[in-house]
């Protein structure tokens, strides 16, 4: 089967294995090491697995997590013996090939979308977050960004809140008050 | 004349009609745009189903899953940059033929072979999956553990990456299932004696997370790379260029069945051996495979269409998910209150045959869609990276958050989107997770039934499978992955057939 040559390919495949083949790439090694602590972590915690009913026989809760977990520790310890074999790849570095500041960035807006997310409700919080995150990406005008990021965010509204009818969290927009009034207002003009 | 009944529910009821045009037209683009996957439209979209009736949530997935898996094609042979990773055998000859300036006839030839490559994979799902399902009632409860077990091997072994990479991440995922209070006895697994743990980790949150974030998150890298614009010329492929390559897209669809029906492989891999088949056995192609052949779009496109049938065979008639998307889709019945197994055939063959009616449905909006709106779809496509990722990051969090209003949820899914990042950069395939996850609890239950009837005793238990003839063979099958990813493999192979031919 032919490999997928990454420089051309985007990434949409489910396993995009970066990095040029036979080589290592910055922080894998790291990566590998803490897989297999935690999941030496995971053996340990699966070994306290009680069954209350009985003795912790081949039936009992614990057999399973401990095989897949054992399984776990076994395979990670291979991953990091045949990483640790590999030559550093010295072309790419964790700046600009594994974690870029854009990609830190934007997990930090992530985990503040989460926690602004209650308190502020769905409509703030996310044109907030849309308009930062689009001015930040695509460096253009302040018009541009906020008529574009607030019409994505009516039609994501408009789309999930009118016809999926998820109820995100309203915060300090009488949002429930609005869609009443205007549907006050429709069925006021029909009748 | 019932099943015909229920085959025939979809066309009667313009609501689900609809459902599955607009599923299949939003498929298309899906598929189509870089960054934005089947696997995670269908997982975000588990969530905002959530509160519909099963029917309608099933025909709107179905839609996106099948017009996905076609849209992949579209951006492969426009921009060499394949949509969805079943086709990454296309780009190889569409892009060529693209660049020659017959992008027109590529993406016209793909999609009637899309078309029949679907039917014949609707075709012996229709045919097989009864007749699997019969077969599956007397599956001792072994044989599904191995069932599942060899499913998440062969996600591991066979998409891209290293098979002991792809172990590790089938047992986290079997690990990530386990979380919580065990259904049986209530006791406390992984918990960390956090209550928060104890409903388990919901396993939408770590599809979105996957599939979602971590996609958007890899984007990023890829922000500044502008789209290409490429001209279209004629789209409805002539007869004659139909008729001519007929035969291969028979065979190729058979091989696109046949690797969509084994558990845990889809439609990349189908799409992959296909043109590998296209390539030994097509004598004198008009021009050279790599080069634009129309062989190489044909049977890459076929099969991956005739995989979508095939993956809902094992999903319906055991409950084992064919691919990730079919995994999802598992997901979503379990959510309906369904439970796919054998059972579910015949205590809801409805549900299966209304499935079999949505496919085809899906099917026919395929070739519509495919065949038109080429203006509009140049367009959208043409949408800047800097909008697409800040709204799929959005999108996966109201996802997130919607299928149980709790924030907790939002947090395991931005845990495992930044996890996923990671697998992704560091070659670890995510497929066999998900597979891992929704496999989880039917290999715990599997395993205690079989270790319980063996009275808790090993040998018995491996006496039993080697007595069993489908048993063995599934043993066999595991075993054999294994076996092939070692040196030893290797050796046999040129022992046998001679050191000159292992060119691989």
């Amino acid at each position: 089967m032919d490999r997928i040559d990454t420089e051309h390919h985007d990434g949409t495949s489910d396993a995009t294995p970066g990095g040029e083949q036979g080589k290592r790439r910055p922080g894998e090694l790291l990566f590998a090491a803490v897989m297999v602590a935690a999941s030496g972590y995971l053996v340990w915690t699966a070994w306290g697995i009680e069954n209350p009913f009985g003795p912790n026989g081949l039936s009992s809760p614990r057999s399973i997590p401990l095989a897949s977990t054992t399984v776990m520790v076994i395979a990670a310890l291979l991953v990091l013996a045949n990483t640790a074999r590999l030559p550093l790849d010295r072309t790419e570095s964790i700046r600009r090939d594994i974690l870029p500041v854009t990609v830190i960035l934007f997990a930090a807006f992530l985990v503040l979308y989460g926690i602004l997310l209650r308190p502020l409700g769905f409509l703030p919080t996310s044109g907030l977050f849309l308009v930062v995150a689009i001015k930040l990406l695509a460096r253009r005008g302040w018009a541009w960004t906020l008529s574009i990021s607030l019409f994505s965010l009516f039609v994501i509204w408009l789309i999930f809140r009118i016809v999926f009818t998820v109820l995100m969290p309203s915060g300090i927009v009488p949002e429930a008050e609005a869609i009443q009034f205007f549907r006050d207002l429709f069925s006021g003009a029909s009748s | 004349m019932t099943a015909l009944m229920d085959f025939l529910t979809v066309f009667t009821q313009p609501e689900l009609l609809l459902l599955v045009g607009l599923g299949t037209f939003a498929g298309v683009y899906v598929g189509a745009i870089p960054g934005l996957s089947v696997t995670m439209a269908v997982s975000i979209l588990i969530s905002f189903t959530f509160s519909w009736d099963v029917y309608p949530a099933i025909a709107l997935m179905i839609g996106i899953y099948m017009g996905g898996v076609y849209g992949g094609s579209r951006t492969a042979i426009l921009l060499n940059i394949p949509g969805a990773p079943s086709a990454i055998a296309t780009a190889l000859d569409g892009y060529p033929m693209a660049k020659r300036g017959e992008a027109g006839v590529a993406i016209g030839v793909t999609t009637v072979m899309s078309f029949i490559g679907g039917f014949i994979g609707i075709g012996v799902l229709a045919l097989a999956a009864p007749l699997v399902s019969d077969f599956a009632l007397s599956f001792q409860p072994r044989d599904y553990m191995l069932l599942a077990i060899l499913g998440i091997l062969l996600v591991g072994s066979l998409s891209q990456g290293s098979l002991v990479k792809g172990i590790f991440a089938g047992a986290l995922g079997i690990a990530i299932g386990a979380v919580g209070r065990d259904p049986l006895t209530f006791a406390e697994r992984f918990t960390f004696d956090f209550q928060l743990l104890e409903g388990g980790i919901s396993f939408i949150a770590v599809m979105i997370g996957l599939f979602g974030v971590s996609e958007a998150l890899l984007q990023l890298h890829h922000v500044d790379k502008a789209a290409v614009r490429q001209k279209i010329s004629r789209i409805v492929p002539s007869l004659a260029t139909v008729r001519k390559h007929l035969p291969l897209s028979l065979q190729t669809s058979t091989i696109g069945v046949t690797i969509g029906a084994l558990p845990g492989t889809g439609g990349d891999i189908a799409a992959l051996m296909a043109y590998d088949h296209a390539k030994r056995v097509t004598k004198n192609p008009e021009r050279e495979f790599g080069d634009g052949a129309m062989e190489g779009l044909v049977a890459p496109e076929t099969a991956n269409n005739a995989a979508v049938g095939g993956a809902f065979i094992p999903m319906m008639t055991l409950g084992i998910p064919g691919d990730a998307v079919t995994a999802i889709m598992i997901g979503a019945l379990f959510i309906h209150g369904l439970n796919p197994g054998p059972m579910l055939m015949i205590d809801k063959p409805d549900m299966f045959w209304f499935i079999v009616g949505c496919l085809v449905m899906a099917n026919f909006f395929m070739l519509l869609f495919g065949l038109t709106g080429i203006r509009l779809f140049t367009k959208i496509v043409e949408m800047p990276r800097s909008v697409l990722i800040p709204m799929i990051m959005l999108l996966s969090i109201v996802g997130a958050y919607a299928v149980n209003n709790s924030i907790t949820d939002v947090y395991w899914m931005l845990g495992f989107g930044i996890f996923g990042y990671f697998m992704r950069h560091y070659g670890y395939p995510l497929g066999p997770v998900i597979l891992g996850v929704i496999l989880s609890r039917l290999l715990d239950d599997n395993w205690r039934r079989a270790i319980i009837t063996e009275k808790e005793d090993i040998w018995r238990f491996f006496e039993g499978v080697v007595t069993s003839p489908l048993s063995l063979v599934l043993f066999i099958g595991v075993i054999l992955i294994f076996v092939s990813q070692t040196p030893v493999w290797a050796w046999a192979k040129a022992r046998v057939f001679g050191p000159g031919k292992v060119a691989k």
